[in-house]
């Protein structure tokens, strides 16, 4: 076999194992977006005509409509609560050393072990003692738990990029400690923050599991509602309301990598 | 001007016994230095000396473990960075990334809440003295790695500190701009007159800038010098080893007889020294022998000179102006000799058998 044909081969395999990894990804949504353009009354794949039927029915449908302001609501306290605490929290973890900081990096990161039904049910007894069951604070709270760790890292990366000696720099020109903060380290922090935001938005905007135990009925964010929905109705109206979630995320992170470069921002590059 | 001096002292900046370890390493050990009012001062060492500790416990980066820092006169120690009124170019620069070259070097005055209309003259002087006037509105990353050194510079001086720290802020342009940056950096002295402290492991960069240099080697200081006496009177061996190329001969017995003096080596080699000064303390004892490479040259047939050594060429290194050549000199090891031009790599090619002319008037002889 001759290099160039090798070569060749070799080149074809690859892209084919990247198109069969790219399929399979995308696959669900696909489905989930074929279906929503169908005509029919039923949940059918592949779909038999083409119809925007069910996205007028998805944009109009109350039940969604309460249940998308609802989660504008929660999300918008639990991210910016979470950006608060957890911005603040990466500071003291980069720049202090003290007793118990391991410990408390440990409490951050145990969202990603505990269950989010754990988490949700914890809050739905929580509430319940307190009195707190039917209110929006309960789904915040839940939310910032769960939202919090992605929050914590994105700061906690774009901090250990910061050259160190750009505050030096600033300390050594006249700059008071508040002062560094203020013009160095929290300018450039804005990209890291935001994309934390960002991630913690789209998650909490999204979050189904915690959500169903949290919420009531007056409550009840977008995933909880299109739960409730299929399992009254087997229209293609979840698929369409599925899609637009789809298109609204994708569109916000695509923003999002264009404007603040967020792929820079969620991994350490090294210095 | 004098009686304001007289007034101030004429030391910008003294340590006194000044130590700092980290954990169990110790970094800088009783350092005693005092820098004087105006003069360019280079802390010179291999990395690891402490040169760039001492810096910034200067700028108050760092903490003595021990010992008291004065600038002006008065302590420092316990006076957080902000508060020193110290220049510090970093050896990246350290430029603000979202600040454009205004903004960057306008930021110190700005802290020291100047009027606006006073900072941007002072932010004018500042970029036309490094040479960067009307690149105000750029951002640092559009700039060359020669003009960010320049922003680094000008938003160093114009503070006016009361001390310039440099931390080898050339060591990463390239070679011709780091010899162009040399000779403006002395420029700038001549302009601002500000004192300044250098920090390189660079000889070269040493020996050309500054008024006096603070040869450093684990944390200790080995020699303070000006660059010339420096290079022709080093205090130790590490000293003579680390200034300028240097052929260090085996040990060898000191003997005075008279006027001159006997250095034996081993049981036939000899060297032999007319003008021996200032050598009565050897006498008799176990010294060690430098010998610059400009120190040796290539023994004429017909010209007796003292002494002479039989070697064999082994490379020839030619720089231009001059060709350094190896050679193996027996007993001696190899040697080094700096060859004024490029004719010897044809006149002793590789491999020739050569006579060598050890002048040791201005050799160097050390005890230790």
């Amino acid at each position: 076999m001759s290099p160039a044909l090798a070569a060749k081969l070799r080149a074809g395999l690859f892209w084919s194992a990247v198109a069969a990894i790219l399929v399979y990804m995308t696959i669900p949504a696909l489905v989930v977006l074929m279906t929503s353009f169908s005509p029919s009354e039923l949940l059918e794949f592949p779909p038999a005509g083409l119809s925007l039927r069910w996205y007028a029915r998805a944009l109009t449908y109350p039940d969604f409509r309460d249940a998308f302001a609802n989660g504008l609501i929660v999300t918008g306290f639990a991210s910016g609560v979470a950006l608060a605490v957890g911005a603040a929290f990466a500071y003291l973890v980069d720049r202090y050393s003290f007793a118990g900081r391991g410990v408390l990096e440990a409490i951050l990161s145990s969202p990603l072990i505990v269950p989010h039904f754990t988490t949700g049910f914890g809050f739905l007894l929580l509430g319940a003692r307190l009195g707190l069951s039917r209110s929006y604070g309960i789904v915040i709270a839940a939310h910032v738990v769960l939202v919090l760790p992605f929050v914590v890292r994105s700061v906690y990366v774009s901090l250990r990029n910061i050259d160190p000696r750009l505050e030096r720099a600033a300390a050594n020109l006249g700059a008071s400690p508040a002062r560094v903060l203020a013009r160095v380290t929290l300018p450039l922090l804005v990209p890291g923050m935001a994309a934390g935001w960002l991630v913690a938005a789209v998650l909490s905007l999204t979050e189904f599991t915690a959500s169903l135990y949290v919420t009531a009925e007056r409550t009840q964010t977008l995933p909880v509602a299109m739960y409730g929905y299929i399992r009254e109705y087997s229209d293609p109206t979840i698929a369409a309301i599925s899609a637009l979630l789809i298109i609204a995320t994708t569109l916000l992170m695509f923003a999002a990598n264009q404007y603040l470069g967020l792929s820079r921002v969620l991994s350490i590059d090294g210095h | 001007m004098a009686t304001e001096h007289q007034a101030r002292g004429a030391n910008a900046v003294e340590l006194v016994r000044v130590s700092k370890s980290f954990g169990p390493v110790l970094a800088v050990h009783e350092l005693e230095l005092a820098i004087r009012r105006g003069e360019v001062l280079t802390l010179l060492g291999p990395s690891g000396c402490g040169k760039t500790t001492v810096l910034n416990m200067i700028a108050g980066f760092e903490t003595p473990s021990s010992g008291e820092i004065r600038i002006d006169g008065k302590p420092v120690t316990a006076v957080p960075p902000h508060l020193r009124d110290t220049g510090m170019v970093f050896q990246s620069y350290a430029l603000f990334p979202h600040m454009n070259v205004f903004e960057n070097v306008a930021f110190g005055l700005e802290m020291r809440r100047l009027a606006k209309g006073e900072i941007a003259a002072e932010v004018g002087r500042a970029l036309e003295m490094v040479k960067l006037a009307g690149l105000e509105g750029r951002r640092v990353r559009q700039l060359s790695g020669g003009q960010q050194q320049r922003v680094a510079l000008a938003r160093a001086i114009v503070i006016r500190p009361k001390v310039l720290l440099l931390d080898e802020p050339l060591s990463a342009l390239d070679k011709n701009l780091r010899a162009e940056m040399q000779i403006e950096l002395k420029e700038l002295h001549g302009k601002t007159g500000l004192t300044t402290v250098f920090v390189t492991h660079d000889q070269g960069e040493a020996l050309s800038l500054s008024d006096r240099i603070v040869v450093m080697d684990r944390g200790q200081i080995q020699q303070v010098s000006a660059p010339i006496e420096l290079y022709r009177h080093p205090a130790n061996s590490f000293v003579a080893s680390f200034i300028g190329e240097i052929n260090r001969l085996p040990p060898a017995r000191c003997v005075l007889e008279g006027s001159s003096a006997r250095f034996e080596l081993g049981p036939s080699l000899r060297l032999e020294m007319h003008k021996a000064r200032g050598l009565a303390a050897y006498h008799g004892r176990m010294v060690n022998l430098f010998v610059r490479p400009e120190h040796l040259t290539i023994a004429d047939a017909h010209d007796p000179v003292q002494n002479r050594i039989k070697v064999r060429v082994l490379t020839h290194v030619y720089q231009g102006t001059h060709t350094l050549v190896r050679v193996d000199a027996g007993a001696l090891g190899t040697l080094q000799l700096r060859v004024p031009g490029g004719e010897v790599i044809e006149q002793a090619p590789l491999g020739a058998e050569i006579e060598v002319a050890l002048n040791l008037d201005s050799a160097i002889i050390l005890a230790d």
